[in-house]
């Protein structure tokens, strides 16, 4: 076809450039690692008065997705209100061979509410797996996973994996109330020990927390600290980790827009190397050093 | 049939018609997207200096769209041509590089050096503000677009493109300013000046108070001054605003753009680039269209012949 060459084009620069259509070059050998996908709706039901459990039948490439990855899920809209972005969730849970992903959702704005219209049968739009998991090295003979609120449900995958290697874990759980603790029966499912503390019993401080970390540190039960959903108790662990020299790994949560790191609307300020730098928690995390992690 | 979706743009062959709007495309896409397929690649805003971007937080949703303030970050020139320009030589498409200086000399500058092998065409985001008008977007006016684009134009020999703001009040004159200092190209358009207030807090719901509407809410505004831009320069317009289907960009090309950028709409369907493109093709096909080029500037706004209205009276 004609191309329209104006003026200021005269000199020849095709050296400068490829056109797409004339690159001779093979095709590359690609194939899609984050799919978005309508997968039914196995089950979307309460499991206490503010979390909700869905399950959905997915694609082999979520099916692919491991602890400490989110997706993004399409919501539908509810009455009156069009939420436009996805919605991040971290997984919850994943059965490759039943080819379904697992999530735990606290309805909290339009999104979720749209979410929480859907019925088993019903499709719903997931995309994923997005983000950097958690780095289990399966040389860890004990590992403790600290988590408040929604980051239990981000945990979750970690006990499944955590078996499948020999390691054990302990998880101290947090919640305002003990109706409020989810993910304990999983844990326990997997083998792991589970201790609730809360903050209607007045056990979920953060002093309270440090004496069973470090009692589980003197008993040589905590090679590598997990956590996610509480900033108080992310401290307590830099601190003994700092102290202890053990490693740990934190899930970090912000607002996002892509999922795939094009936005830059969901940076936060990590400590890196004696400074302070803007990470992409979608892309860089959402699972981060312990250490470089600020509140 | 076969359609032939390549498309000519200021001296450059694109495969095809579509290609990612500035701030909206990273190497992370790759992961969902056969970055062969796309017709250019055009990468975020790069500046000289380092800069971090704009408080938090960048981003709010609003019916139909978004409001952003991202802020520009960038690692700079060096980061660049270290990471970012051999990572895109991997690819077939012809990789676009977008540019921002707060001067007129600081575009130049800027232009000259990224005049290199591996580049194919800059596009000047002159949407940003320029500290020598007073901190006004130098796309806001004609005279200072004409001044940026004339020393940019010095600067490179490469295809220059040079995307407009839409918050001015004459678009076809900075258009034709842009168009006379030497532009090979126009990008219409960057993103609508919006804001959004919190309710719970009474605070603007961004860091930064204002920032830049995007989706399928500004679509008809966009393509109407696309198709505006069009009409008042010879040059090819690219259009870049709302663009979420192949309809949506079938529609710019019949309002003039010889090609669409595709930004919003990948933070919803991240495949939304490739499934345009096949739409595209499927359209032409269906309709025995042979090269999608002649879509462009096709729309049909002569006067339909009318039915005569004229009174007839009625018989005595």
């Amino acid at each position: 076809m004609a191309i329209e060459q104006s003026v200021s084009m005269a000199t020849a620069k095709d050296s400068f450039f490829i056109a797409a259509a004339d690159d001779a070059r093979p095709p590359r050998d690609w194939t899609e690692t984050v799919v978005a996908e309508r997968g039914e709706v196995l089950l979307n039901q309460a499991v206490n008065a503010e979390y909700r459990h869905l399950v959905v039948r997915c694609g082999p490439v979520a099916a692919k997705a491991v602890a400490g990855q989110f997706f993004q899920l399409l919501c539908p809209h509810p009455e009156g209100e069009q939420p436009f972005l996805r919605r991040p969730m971290s997984l919850y849970g994943v059965d490759p061979a039943k080819s379904e992903v697992e999530f735990l959702y606290k309805v909290t704005g339009a999104g979720t509410r749209g979410l929480a219209l859907i019925a088993p049968g019903d499709r719903l739009d997931i995309m994923g797996p997005l983000g950097k998991g958690f780095d289990l090295d399966p040389g860890l003979r004990h590992i403790v996973a600290v988590g408040r609120g929604a980051g239990l449900a981000t945990l979750a995958p970690l006990a499944k994996a955590a078996r499948a290697n020999g390691t054990r874990v302990t998880a101290i759980f947090s919640a305002r109330r003990p109706d409020l603790l989810v993910s304990v029966d999983l844990f326990r499912g997997h083998g792991a020990e589970v201790i609730t503390v809360t903050d209607s019993q007045g056990t979920s401080g953060p002093a309270h927390v440090e004496r069973i970390l470090r009692g589980l540190i003197a008993d040589g039960r905590a090679e590598a600290f997990f956590t996610c959903g509480s900033s108080r108790l992310m401290r307590v662990q830099q601190r003994l980790a700092r102290e202890f020299a053990i490693a740990g790994q934190v899930a970090m949560e912000q607002q996002m827009a892509c999922g795939l790191g094009l936005c830059f609307c969901c940076v936060r300020d990590f400590h890196v190397g004696g400074e302070i730098v803007h990470r992409r928690v979608c892309w860089d995390g959402p699972v981060f050093d312990l250490m470089e992690a600020l509140p | 049939m076969t359609v032939d979706l390549a498309v000519g743009i200021g001296g450059l062959r694109l495969a095809n018609p579509v290609m990612p709007a500035s701030g909206t495309f990273a190497e992370g896409l790759d992961k969902a997207v056969d970055f062969d397929r796309l017709g250019a690649f055009v990468t975020k805003t790069i500046t000289r200096e380092l800069r971090t971007g704009n408080p938090l937080p960048r981003v709010v949703e609003r019916p139909g769209g978004l409001i952003n303030s991202i802020g520009i970050p960038s690692k700079g020139v060096p980061y660049f041509l270290a990471h970012t320009l051999p990572y895109y030589g991997r690819f077939r498409p012809p990789l676009v590089v977008s540019i921002s200086a707060p001067t007129a000399e600081g575009f130049a500058s800027l232009a000259a050096e990224l005049t290199r092998p591996g580049i194919a065409a800059i596009e000047a985001n002159i949407s940003c503000p320029n500290i020598e008008e007073d901190g006004k977007a130098f796309a806001m006016r004609a005279a200072s677009t004409e001044a940026v684009v004339r020393q940019l134009r010095a600067a490179t020999s490469l295809p220059l493109w040079v995307k407009l703001t839409p918050n001015t009040g004459d678009l076809p004159e900075v258009a034709r300013a842009a168009e006379a200092a030497g532009a090979d190209a126009l990008v219409v358009a960057n993103t609508i000046l919006a804001m959004a207030i919190d309710l719970q807090t009474f605070r603007p719901s961004l860091g930064s108070v204002m920032g830049g509407l995007s989706g399928p809410a500004v679509k008809p505004i966009v393509l109407r001054q696309v198709f505006q831009c069009a009409q008042a320069v010879d040059i090819p317009v690219i259009g870049c605003g709302g663009i979420s289907t192949a309809e949506d960009a079938i529609e710019y090309l019949l309002a003039g753009a010889s090609a669409v950028q595709v930004g919003t709409a990948t933070f919803v369907q991240p495949a939304a680039m490739t499934t345009i493109i096949d739409g595209i093709g499927r359209f032409c096909e269906k309709r025995d269209i042979a090269r999608v080029a002649d879509l462009i500037g096709a729309v049909v706004t002569e006067e339909a012949d009318q039915p005569d209205l004229a009174w007839v009276a009625p018989a005595e």
